[in-house]
């Protein structure tokens, strides 16, 4: 199994580095997918960003070579301060040899990593606070309790809708869609009743007819008629 | 919709470790990272443009000094976000979620963090002001620093904490952070370089332009640590308390 050349000793051997960070990266994929808890799913995107940044500092690093901070001898403009160094400084900086040059690490993979920890302390931040957003308005972070309960507040905005209104509206809101074309008379019509949509703050008839006839019939159309109404008041 | 998941992450786990045999190995000096031109540039020319002797300050805060304040951007944004967020807003449910903590500060503990702090606190400086010649810069010594106003909060409470550095003073060291990267950016612009080229900072001070550029790269780290530090700590006390800034841990 372990003989030269195999997958296995690719992998497991001489690649044992990079085939941790698949693991981990596939870890992190795995929770954020397949967890129903969102404050799971976000370790998982932890994990995640952690198997980038070790992928990311393991490809920085040389064999023989130091950290990229130069040695006293190489610093072309020297020690500060030191007298002897002057002629050094007379003669002007000089630009290091190739060999001197692998003799250091690659700096960029450091410096990427640097920053990328701190924002992603800053997203995991952002991300969790609205994680307690969501708690705060929902009482759960469960992702399916979540989806069902937002289910329930639409289909009683719905329902509640019904019985506040008569359906004698749908035919003059039908008219507001086409407002942009209509004759300004009919406007005034259709403002009004657009204002009259907006003070009960819900959706109206019209709305569910528009949203059913684009197949969106699943969802009560909260968001759809939204746009609409600055247009209106444009035109 | 778990097995969907499985058969995906297996998938793609598949293709990662097909695609894995094709990485250099472990410290190959002649990886393609390694031996691309970019990194051997950093590493030949940081020393000859400028006077520090750090590469990673010097690619962080110069060569990559536009990337690195707009990164600070992002943390002062997030933190900005998080309070937003948190604070405003209606509490539904708040009853059954309020719970006060009787909760007296440990002598032993107190104390401990007592002597600590300090430390702490010095090392964050050092970290920052040391961060040309030695590991270091603006984001770890400021994240040392808002570790020791959390340590405070940790073993006092919040109260103690927010005392001593206000949320909405957090706010203005954050914002007075990016003002000190981009005024820095813009003062070399004025003195007629492009946007972050500190080498005509010289111009308006007695340096040599690789000096001139240290010490603008130290300034830049100082507002960077002032951001972090105070997104730090206003992140975890938004976080802890759910906005509301009292109580909670």
């Amino acid at each position: 199994m372990f003989e030269e050349g195999s997958i296995f000793t690719q992998l497991l051997v001489e690649r044992l580095n990079y085939f941790i960070y698949v693991v981990l990266l596939l870890i992190g994929l795995w929770a954020m997918i397949a967890k129903n808890n969102l404050i799971k799913k976000l370790i998982g995107m932890s994990i995640f960003q952690t198997a980038i940044i070790l992928f990311y500092v393991s490809i920085g690093v040389k064999e023989g070579a130091t950290i990229p901070i130069y040695l006293p001898e190489h610093d072309p403009h020297a020690s500060h301060g030191s007298a002897e160094h002057n002629d050094a400084a007379v003669s002007g900086p000089q630009v290091l040899e190739v060999s001197e040059v692998s003799g250091y690490t690659n700096p960029l993979p450091h410096v990427l990593m640097l920053t990328a920890i701190v924002v992603g302390v800053a997203t995991l931040g952002l991300a969790l606070s609205i994680c307690l957003r969501i708690y705060r308005g929902y009482g759960t972070v469960e992702e399916d309790d979540l989806l069902l309960k937002l289910e329930q507040e639409d289909s009683r905005n719905a329902g509640g809708f019904k019985k506040r209104r008569p359906r004698k509206r749908p035919s003059s809101t039908k008219a507001s869609s086409g407002a942009a074309q209509a004759v300004s008379s009919e406007k005034s019509k259709s403002d009004r009743a657009g204002q009259g949509n907006r003070r009960s703050r819900s959706k109206s008839p019209a709305k569910k007819t528009q949203s059913s006839s684009t197949s969106d019939g699943k969802k009560p159309a909260r968001r759809r008629p939204r746009p609409k109404k600055p247009k209106e008041r444009d035109s | 919709m778990k097995r969907v998941a499985v058969i995906v992450v297996l998938l793609i786990g598949l293709l990662l470790a097909w695609a894995v045999r094709d990485f250099p190995s472990w410290g190959d000096p002649h990886a393609p990272a390694s031996s691309s031109p970019v990194s051997s540039h950093f590493i030949s020319s940081t020393g000859v443009d400028t006077e520090v002797p750090n590469m990673v300050t010097a690619v962080l805060a110069d060569y990559r000094g536009f990337d690195t304040m707009f990164e600070t951007v992002v943390v002062f944004i997030a933190g900005l976000a998080v309070v937003s967020i948190l604070r405003g807003g209606p509490r539904r449910r708040t009853r059954d979620r309020e719970f006060v903590v009787n909760f007296e500060p440990d002598l032993i503990v107190t104390n401990t963090v007592r002597l600590i702090v300090p430390v702490i606190q010095i090392f964050a400086f050092y970290v920052l002001a040391h961060g040309h010649v030695s590991p270091g810069g603006g984001f770890q010594g400021g994240v040392a620093m808002g570790a020791s106003f959390i340590l405070i909060a940790l073993s006092w409470d919040l109260k103690t904490a927010l005392a001593r550095f206000p949320l909405d003073r957090c706010f203005t060291v954050a914002a007075l952070g990016i003002v000190i990267y981009a005024g820095i950016g813009l003062l070399s612009m004025f003195l007629g370089g492009e946007f972050l080229d500190y080498a005509h900072l010289a111009e308006a001070f007695p340096v040599s332009p690789e000096m001139a550029r240290y010490h603008a790269m130290l300034g830049v780290e100082i507002g960077v640590g002032f951001t972090v530090t105070a997104i730090m700590f206003a992140l975890y006390a938004s976080l802890s308390t759910d906005g509301r800034m009292r109580d909670g841990l």
